[in-house]
């Protein structure tokens, strides 16, 4: 062998092998899904990273505490903060959060070229964008849950005893099924979204871009069209398709779906499936 | 016994492009130097090792496992070193590399102790609780070995490691991975397309171009210790040459140099004592093995002399 230069002084600890337990692919996604849950919020990494999560959680936050205090001090209910109509009301603070954590989660690796590290390791390709996806959801529906939740305390403990708590509980958890409807359906078009670019700003602006671009669609099929025409406008935005199947679901006033509601649903489900097979699909191509 | 072994592997893309062609090797414990110029079918041979590309045909056993269809149980216990930058630049190394054995299948706590040791080993101390972004290129590479390190693999597949290093950092990077090989006791591949850099470190190496199998041989078959003495003055090169040969020594030249094969100790006083006489300005007086470059005598050995 060939006299080597001599490095470091102090690292010669001896190297001791690994004896413990390898808990493999399982324990791997778990993990990912952990990691990519606090990616979500920019933990274990800059202040920066977490102001806009832990901002948009906070106005959300901040909305819940003004509707809940105006239904106990004047016990009126302000029906578009009402529990399954927040997150559409606030559809707009869903969708900014939206572009900017997504791009975090898929954008971030491309751009870091960290995917091959991955694909070396006992992970798959779909284990690692369906636990991206399962993160995003997990922490988009805690998001809009936690406001329901405190407008939830608001309401139990002002209301009158134990009934009052009870139908209180009652309008509360549809509420938090909507929320987690909302969470899948706008997780699974951002996250496709941010997947298909390295560019975190660009992907941010084409998140918003998708959501907004095909809100005013269905505005106008629903101001110039009339009768099915109208009440079908929904399914061309995916903002209109989650109210749509909240009307049909939870109840609510407006949009006017007519009978359509199990369309609305379809077309949700289908949505999903869509965004969720071409994100595995993307996976499977992406370079590794 | 064999942690490699191939048998008639090849890997084509789409119709045209043949990446790997009826490959037959074994590859022992021990550092392996993998040589070839680039787009020999390096990579595609690494990635066929991990699983991640199926061969078009032909047999691939890594570690006693098929990587094929045991992808999983390979690929947890190997280490992969990319030969790209695949760093996020916002987190901290420990952070990363702690990541990074979870992903291998470490529980938490094993995890983090593995990573803050792998890091140490590596020569990564304080600097681990910094953003990757501010690091050297030398110290990203120290991460990138530690990330393939931590979970404790049987198997090192090395893209490159010293790949933008200046000739202090390769040669500290080099060093690491001897002592991978050596006092760790994991073995090693080792790519590079410096054939120069990887015979100073490995026990065995193997050469392919366009695919195909080169040679493959222990480093100590290759460069049987035939040392041969370099000589270069800088004038009086006929004097010194005509003097030698009549003290009975062979004389060969390499350029302005004489070269002359060591046949004992008293071969280097001779030639001493012998520029003294002649009062001669000696420039370079060498002593050299047969280069492994030499035996193969191919343009994937052109770049041996950076080494």
């Amino acid at each position: 062998m060939a006299e080597l230069a001599k490095t470091g002084t102090i690292h010669d600890i001896g190297y001791q092998r690994y004896t413990g337990p390898r808990l493999g692919r399982g324990h791997a996604v778990r993990s990912l899904y952990a990691y990519s849950f606090r990616t979500v919020f920019g933990m274990g990494r800059s202040a920066k990273a977490k102001l806009f999560p832990f901002g948009i959680a906070g106005l959300l936050l901040v909305v819940a505490v003004v509707a809940a205090a105006v239904k106990a001090q004047f016990h009126v209910e302000i029906p578009t903060l009402s529990y399954v109509e927040f997150p559409g009301t606030l559809s707009f603070l869903l969708v900014l959060l939206l572009a900017a954590v997504a791009p975090e989660l898929a954008s971030r690796d491309l751009r870091n070229k960290v995917l091959p590290l991955y694909f070396s390791r006992p992970i798959g390709r779909d284990d690692y964008v369906l636990a991206k996806l399962a993160a995003l959801v997990t922490a988009v529906s805690l998001i809009v849950a936690v406001p329901l939740f405190v407008m939830f305390l608001g309401g139990a403990f002002s209301g009158d005893g134990l009934h009052g708590v009870w139908s209180e509980f009652t309008d509360f958890l549809p509420g938090v099924l909507n929320a987690v409807i909302y969470a899948i359906v706008l997780s699974a078009v951002a996250l496709l979204v941010a997947s298909l670019t390295s560019r975190r700003t660009i992907a941010a602006g084409a998140v918003v871009a998708v959501f907004l671009v095909t809100t005013p669609v269905s505005g106008v099929l629903s101001a110039v069209g009339t009768g099915a025409m109208r009440q079908l406008a929904g399914v061309f935005s995916i903002t209109g398709i989650l109210s749509g199947l909240r009307t049909w679901l939870f109840g609510g006033s407006t949009p006017d779906i007519g009978s359509f509601g199990p369309a609305y649903a379809g077309v949700a489900v289908v949505l999903v499936a869509l965004c969720t097979a071409l994100l595995v699909y993307r996976y499977r191509k992406v370079a590794s | 016994m064999a942690i490699i072994t191939t048998q008639g592997l090849t890997k084509r893309y789409a119709e045209r492009v043949t990446a790997l062609a009826d490959l037959t090797v074994e590859i022992e414990p021990g550092i392996t130097g993998l040589v070839g110029a680039n787009g020999a079918g390096k990579s595609t041979l690494i990635k066929t090792m991990l699983g991640l590309l199926a061969p078009t045909a032909g047999q691939l056993k890594v570690l006693g496992m098929d990587p094929t269809r045991q992808g999983e149980q390979v690929r947890s216990r190997v280490g992969y070193m990319p030969e790209n930058d695949c760093l996020p630049p916002d987190v901290s190394a420990a952070e990363f590399v702690t990541h990074m054995g979870r992903m291998s299948g470490l529980p938490k706590t094993a995890a983090r102790e593995r990573a803050s040791e792998t890091l140490r080993h590596v020569g990564l101390y304080e600097e681990r609780y910094r953003q990757i972004g501010g690091y050297s290129t030398g110290m990203k590479q120290r991460v990138k070995l530690a990330q393939a390190l931590v979970h404790d693999p049987d198997l090192l597949l090395l893209d490159e490691p010293t790949n933008g290093l200046d000739p202090a950092g390769r040669d500290a990077m080099l060093d690491l991975v001897y002592r991978i090989g050596s006092e760790f006791g994991i073995s090693v591949v080792v790519c590079s397309h410096l054939l120069g850099e990887v015979e100073q470190i490995a026990d065995g190496l193997v050469a392919i171009e366009a695919g195909r199998l080169l040679r493959a041989d222990r480093v100590s078959a290759m460069t049987t210790r035939t040392a041969v003495l370099t000589v270069e003055v800088d004038e009086g090169t006929d004097a010194l040459a005509a003097a030698l040969t009549e003290r009975g020594l062979t004389i060969g030249r390499d350029g302005a140099a004489l070269v002359t094969p060591v046949e004992s100790d008293a071969t280097y006083d001779m030639v001493r004592d012998l520029i003294v006489d002649l009062d001669l300005p000696l420039h370079r007086l060498e002593e050299r093995r047969h280069r492994v470059a030499e035996l193969f005598g191919t343009p994937s050995a052109g770049g041996a002399t950076n080494g």
